[in-house]
């Protein structure tokens, strides 16, 4: 019998880590191996790692495409630009999300359920549905520039898309969920008479905040920030469709360099790039914070 | 009592219209320990918060050494609260958690230090300075709670439950340590509990509240002794309540069919009370002067005393027999014939 439950378990276990490898880690591989590949024209676009010729087995690999872009100023401000639209939008989401994980988790249960609902509802749409509706609300003839100028605030529709304060808009508005549903995890299983007793002792409320909440909800706030910082730092979509030439990033840039160049080896490189520069640092920062919260427990 | 020192007057709370206190009055001493009994939904807590300052009152007013507080908030009110669940701060160890209050307070490090050590001595919480909240057990988070509300020097100190979270013989063992601290402090408590035995073993005065109104207020013996109603009775111990009869100036207990022969006055009053206690039995063997004659239910032996269930002429009630007194009465079986007796003293009258 208990054989049994161990062999399900085993499978159990097993079944997310073949999906991981299957459609992770594989392909990783694969892209690991373009990055070091010798683009060339043809259909793949780059030479194959080993070929055989007459004096045997060849191999074709090189660092050419890592030394390119990290000596071309191009791609590293394109970095440094999603690393601060990340950044930027991580700030911003906190700001505007955790009010609102608190507001729920502090409402009573019945509309707690009712607020959570309506936190999720605009996922049931496409996300592509949601970032272009944002179009449609931001341009010239657009709903906002509308009312504007109807209310005789503003003579000529304001250019409100294609910069990067539009995208800065689009990121939040589509990540603030991922803020907020980790942040409400941990403030719904928040203590209220912590509150109260910090109050009793003397701290005035934003004392409270500081000394007693904040501290609390701290695994929530790191939660939170990595779910939206990471995928944002590799985000194409609301960048094509709400940003401008003001600004490029560097999701669109390997996009432009897989589908436009079609330089495959250059795009992987940056890929890879952008994968190990924020994952060590992630990394490292984990393994401090989990020694914290160890000490802590 | 001259000057009381803390005064509410006409506090009334609704919550959603489902009304928690209705013009509740109570005036209490300095130096006092005062509980507030009650089962669920009393309106005991909801008290104690708005005397906390969490909750404002609809109406009424509080007044702390003549100065009214109604309107000051939590963290201004000279007072602290001690949680059922004592809400310390889990990412702080005890040290940190006894100067939270302290720290928001206008004092020097070395009066924080020297008053930080004084209640960790006072409470003996001297060797767990360092530990978190989650290192210690039970009751030693009780006593820090207790030490992060004592070392800020209230002059009222307010008790949610106190003893709840306790298991019962730690529970016991508080009680004592509670009421020695409060001698020595002077510091005034009130206390919400449920537990009737807690309150009688605690409290100098204590309030019976049902349904957001207080019902009566006194020192346990006197709530004990002399119950205002049914309900106090039946709350607070075990009760045994018949009806009286007064006919042509004879005065008889109805089920018993007994007639009380030395008292000849009772007013206007239908009840009367006899405590379990007062009752004793006896293995039938003569008659004897106010003898009534009851068939044995049920037989409880709790050790220092046996809780014996009777039957009257079909009426139930309790008696309860200290085993040192009558080890006869260990004898004393199931549907055994016992006479009853109790001194006509011990009857206590009262209404509905």
């Amino acid at each position: 019998m208990i054989k049994d439950l161990k062999k399900q378990n085993v499978w159990f276990v097993f079944t997310p880590y073949l999906w991981l490898v299957l459609f992770f880690f594989i392909p990783l591989a694969l892209i690991f191996k373009i990055s070091i590949s010798v683009s060339e024209w043809g259909m793949p676009p780059y030479r194959d790692l080993f070929s055989l010729s007459e004096n045997g087995l060849k191999i074709n690999s090189t660092l050419g495409n890592y030394l390119f872009i990290f000596s071309d100023p191009f791609y590293i401000r394109s970095y440094l630009n999603s690393l601060s639209l990340a950044f930027t939008s991580t700030v911003l989401c906190l700001l505007i999300g955790y009010p609102i994980a608190f507001y729920v988790a502090k409402s009573k249960p019945s509309i707690r359920n009712i607020l959570l609902i309506m936190l999720i509802i605009p996922f049931w749409s496409s996300f592509l549905l949601r970032v272009y509706a944002w179009k449609v609300l931001l341009q010239g003839s657009g709903i906002i520039n509308s009312i504007l100028i109807h209310l005789g605030l503003i003579a000529e529709p304001i250019s409100m898309l294609h910069n990067h304060y539009a995208v800065i808009l689009g990121v939040v508005y589509t990540y603030l969920p991922f803020m907020i549903l980790p942040l409400y995890g941990y403030l719904v299983k928040f203590d209220l008479n912590m509150i109260d007793a910090s109050n009793d002792l003397g701290a005035k409320p934003l004392n409270t905040f500081v000394k007693v909440i904040l501290p609390l909800s701290l695994p929530g706030i790191v939660a939170g920030s990595m779910l939206v910082f990471i995928p944002v730092v590799g985000e194409y979509i609301i960048p094509e469709m709400l940003g401008g030439s003001d600004k490029l990033y560097f999701g669109k840039i390997i996009w432009d360099e897989f589908f436009v160049n079609r330089d495959w080896p250059i795009a992987s490189a940056l890929a890879m790039s952008g994968i190990v520069i924020l994952v060590f640092p992630i990394i490292i920062f984990q393994l401090m914070y989990a020694k914290y919260n160890f000490k802590n427990e | 009592m001259s000057e009381p020192f803390l005064q509410i007057i006409d506090v009334s709370k609704r919550f959603d219209n489902v009304v928690a206190l209705e013009k509740v009055n109570l005036k209490i001493a300095k130096s006092e320990i005062f509980s507030l009994l009650g089962s669920s939904g009393c309106g005991k807590s909801t008290l104690l918060r708005i005397i906390a300052g969490f909750e404002k009152p609809d109406e009424g007013k509080i007044l702390l050494e003549g100065k009214d507080i109604t309107k000051l908030p939590p963290h201004i009110r000279p007072l602290n609260i001690m949680f059922q669940n004592y809400a310390l701060f889990p990412h702080l160890n005890v040290t940190n958690n006894i100067q939270f209050g302290l720290k928001e307070e206008k004092i020097s490090k070395e009066e924080i230090n020297h008053r930080v050590n004084e209640i960790l001595n006072l409470l003996e919480l001297n060797g767990l300075e360092k530990r978190k909240i989650n290192e210690i057990s039970g009751g030693q988070q009780q006593r820090v709670a207790l030490a992060r509300c004592l070392v800020k020097k209230p002059k009222l100190l307010l008790l949610d439950e106190p003893l709840a979270a306790l298991d019962k013989q730690l529970r016991v063992q508080t009680q004592f340590e509670l009421v020695n601290l409060q001698y020595k402090l002077g510091i005034t408590f009130i206390i919400v509990t449920h537990d009737q035995e807690e309150a009688m073993s605690l409290s100098d005065r204590m309030a019976i509240m049902k349904n957001g109104e207080i019902l009566q207020i006194g020192n346990p013996v006197e709530i004990y002794e002399k119950p205002k109603d049914k309900y106090i009775a039946n709350f607070i111990g075990t009760a045994n309540i018949f009806n009286v009869l007064n006919k042509n100036n004879q005065i008889i207990i109805k089920e018993l069919n007994y007639e009380i022969k030395n008292i000849n006055n009772i007013e206007n009053y239908v009840k009367c009370l006899i405590r379990p206690e007062k009752i004793s039995v006896k293995k039938l063997e003569n008659q004897s002067d106010n003898l009534n004659i009851g068939l044995v239910k049920e037989v409880a032996y709790l050790g220092s005393y046996t809780k014996y269930l009777i039957d009257v002429n079909g009426f139930e009630f309790y008696s309860f027999m200290q085993n040192s007194l009558v080890s006869d009465n260990l004898q004393i079986r199931w549907d055994d014939k016992v006479q009853i007796s109790f001194s006509e003293t011990s009857i206590y009258f009262f209404n509905d």
